[in-house]
């Protein structure tokens, strides 16, 4: 009776929770396969998920892109800007979470708060004015405003989570570096940095990721069509050619969500501690 | 011997360290520091004194006090961003949280494949603020598309939802909701949070499975719950890029969120006072609602190193 009955709720619990994991990933699987549908059956056939023919052809028409410009420009941008980010935030970040965790300074307490504080920031408060200076500097059509919070110590929540992994470091390794005579940024590079590995690795994967889809600041800062990156060209795509050009759209779009699943794919496990210990998105 | 050697020496070491500390602290905050002045105090003081003028990158501001907050009361699509926008965050982060609460249960019974299941779950959340899902959500939920095409086949609604101005916002929330994965991953690290003790003196005690779900898991998980309530509603306030890529803030308005109107404001009419006016109004309306969280958490957030409420 008893196994009866666990039976019965197991298999309850295995048809709902895969036909929840379906309806998930339908739309993945939906962009996937009408990526290499032809045109005709992205709208007749528009459920179905297995192509008649595998169109390739669709991937090569969007690779070619639109307006004379190729995809090959629009991802060579994005991995510029995503990679200075990433490397910028990681060295910056770090050297400004030891700082916050192991130095004492005048007003740390204060600042702290401050840091804290910018985290619920909305970012329309700060878009205006800065859109105002960078444009006074000449800085508008440059990458130069994208790059810049990345050289800053990245986003405020990465901060905090440095900061908060750096605080669980044993502090006797600290002193005794001290006793052999190594400096505060000694101590920086040589113990907390190459101890820092896990969470510098979290920072990266999440940088990696919202910098990649990132659309406001890239819409706002970038008009040239050689600067757009691949969230801007996408859109474009979307508005010129979307009505006639589906298989193509949608193939790059398929191609641009490459780097997050394949993230995805090799570093599941961190990805998702990750969430799970700080509550990043 | 070494003791007393080492009492002078430390006392001016420590003197000469607190200066050297003091240099080396803001030297390695700097890059923070700076931005934090030139990027977010600055701007922010600048946008304040904007929201008193007619800026319109163009020609130099002129004061004009507090006409732009006044304008702001009587302007139509003003007051429908704000309502939109309210519907959107006070419908979708509930029923997110919801979701992301009862599979995390479900997924917290311990049976095999669980952490793959939710490994799946948590891929929307990854990719689902994308221009690509944007493109795929236009053309799933638009005319001809296939989730159209479903409804259409159940008989539940032939109408081209983005296109309906009932129904357009809720194609945007729903967007919202496919994204459970993270809170719900959030909350299964709660969950195992939980001793295991309370549950098992709870049955010593003969309190059945729903009692001890609404007197050990839920006040458990309330700091929890606190977490991703304060994040989604800040966050909600705040989505920008689904409404403007999917239905362009249409039809008739219905999906013009306020961060869309802000930029359409800013970056399409130049109209850079009126949106700095709306950015603070944005600002003091998340910082009400933080506030009444948090002003509230101490009657419903159970947190344990208090022994109680």
């Amino acid at each position: 009776m008893q196994t009866k009955k666990g039976l019965l709720s197991n298999s309850i619990f295995y048809v709902f929770v895969s036909g929840i994991g379906i309806a998930m990933i339908y739309p993945i699987l939906w962009m996937m396969a009408s990526s290499l549908k032809p045109a005709t059956e992205i709208f007749n056939n528009a459920i179905s998920l297995i192509p008649s023919q595998l169109m390739w052809e669709n991937y090569s028409a969007g690779w070619a892109g639109f307006g004379g410009i190729g995809f090959a420009t629009y991802f060579r941008n994005s991995v510029i800007v995503t990679s200075i980010v990433v490397v910028g935030t990681l060295l910056t970040g770090s050297i400004v979470a030891y700082g916050f965790a192991r130095l004492e300074f005048k007003f740390k307490n204060a600042l702290f708060a401050c840091l804290m504080a910018t985290i619920m920031l909305p970012v329309q408060i700060t878009l205006i004015p800065q859109y105002i200076i960078f444009n006074e500097v000449g800085w508008v059509n440059t990458f130069y405003p994208l790059l810049l919070p990345g050289l800053m110590g990245g986003q405020p929540f990465f901060i905090f989570l440095l900061i908060q992994f750096i605080r669980g470091i044993p502090r006797e390794l600290d002193e005794a570096a001290i006793v052999d005579g190594c400096s505060k940024m000694g101590i920086y590079w040589r113990i907390i940095l190459p101890l820092l590995r896990p969470a510098l690795v979290t920072v990266a994967l999440f940088s990696f990721m919202w910098t990649w889809d990132d659309f406001l600041a890239p819409l706002i800062y970038l008009n040239n069509s050689t600067l757009h990156t691949v969230t801007i060209a996408l859109r474009n795509f979307m508005d010129t050619q979307g009505s006639t050009s589906w298989g193509p759209l949608l193939a790059m779009s398929s191609l641009s969500l490459l780097p997050q699943l394949l993230i995805f794919a090799f570093f599941q496990k961190h990805l998702v501690q990750g969430i799970a210990t700080t509550g990043l998105k | 011997m070494e003791k007393e050697k080492k009492i002078p020496a430390s006392l001016s070491l420590e003197s000469r360290n607190l200066r050297a500390d003091n240099l080396s602290g803001y030297l390695s905050i700097s890059p923070w520091l700076i931005g934090f002045i030139l990027l977010i105090l600055g701007p922010m003081l600048a946008s304040l004194y904007l929201s008193f003028t007619d800026y319109n990158l163009l020609s130099a501001p002129n004061w004009v006090g507090l006409a732009n907050y006044q304008n702001l009361l009587s302007d139509g699509r003003f007051l429908k961003s704000l309502e939109v926008t309210f519907k959107f965050v006070f419908i979708s982060v509930p029923l997110k949280l919801i979701f992301a609460l009862a599979l995390a249960l479900l997924f917290n019974t311990g049976r095999k494949g669980s952490s793959l299941f939710a490994a799946v779950y948590y891929v929307p959340s990854i990719i689902g603020g994308s221009v690509a899902i944007a493109v795929v959500w236009r053309q799933l939920f638009g005319r001809q598309g296939a989730i159209t095409q479903i409804l259409s086949a159940l008989n539940i609604t032939d109408a081209n939802l983005i296109g309906n101005p009932n129904t357009a916002l809720s194609v945007l929330i729903l967007l919202v909701i496919w994204q459970f994965g993270s809170p719900m991953i959030i909350f299964l690290a709660g969950l195992r949070q939980i001793p295991l003790e309370l549950y098992e003196a709870a049955s010593v005690d003969g309190a059945t499975k729903i009692r001890q779900f609404f007197s050990i898991t839920l006040p458990m998980l309330t700091p929890v719950i606190f977490f991703n309530l304060v994040m989604q509603t800040i966050q909600g306030f705040m989505t920008f890029t689904q409404s403007y890529l999917i239905t362009g803030g249409g039809p008739l308005d219905e999906t013009l969120f306020y961060a869309v109107y802000l930029y359409e404001t800013a970056f399409e009419y130049l109209r850079m006072g009126y949106a700095s006016a709306m950015a603070w109004v944005l600002l003091i309306i998340i910082a009400v609602i933080t506030s009444i969280f948090f002003l509230t958490s101490k009657y419903w957030v159970f947190y344990q190193s208090e022994g109680g409420r």
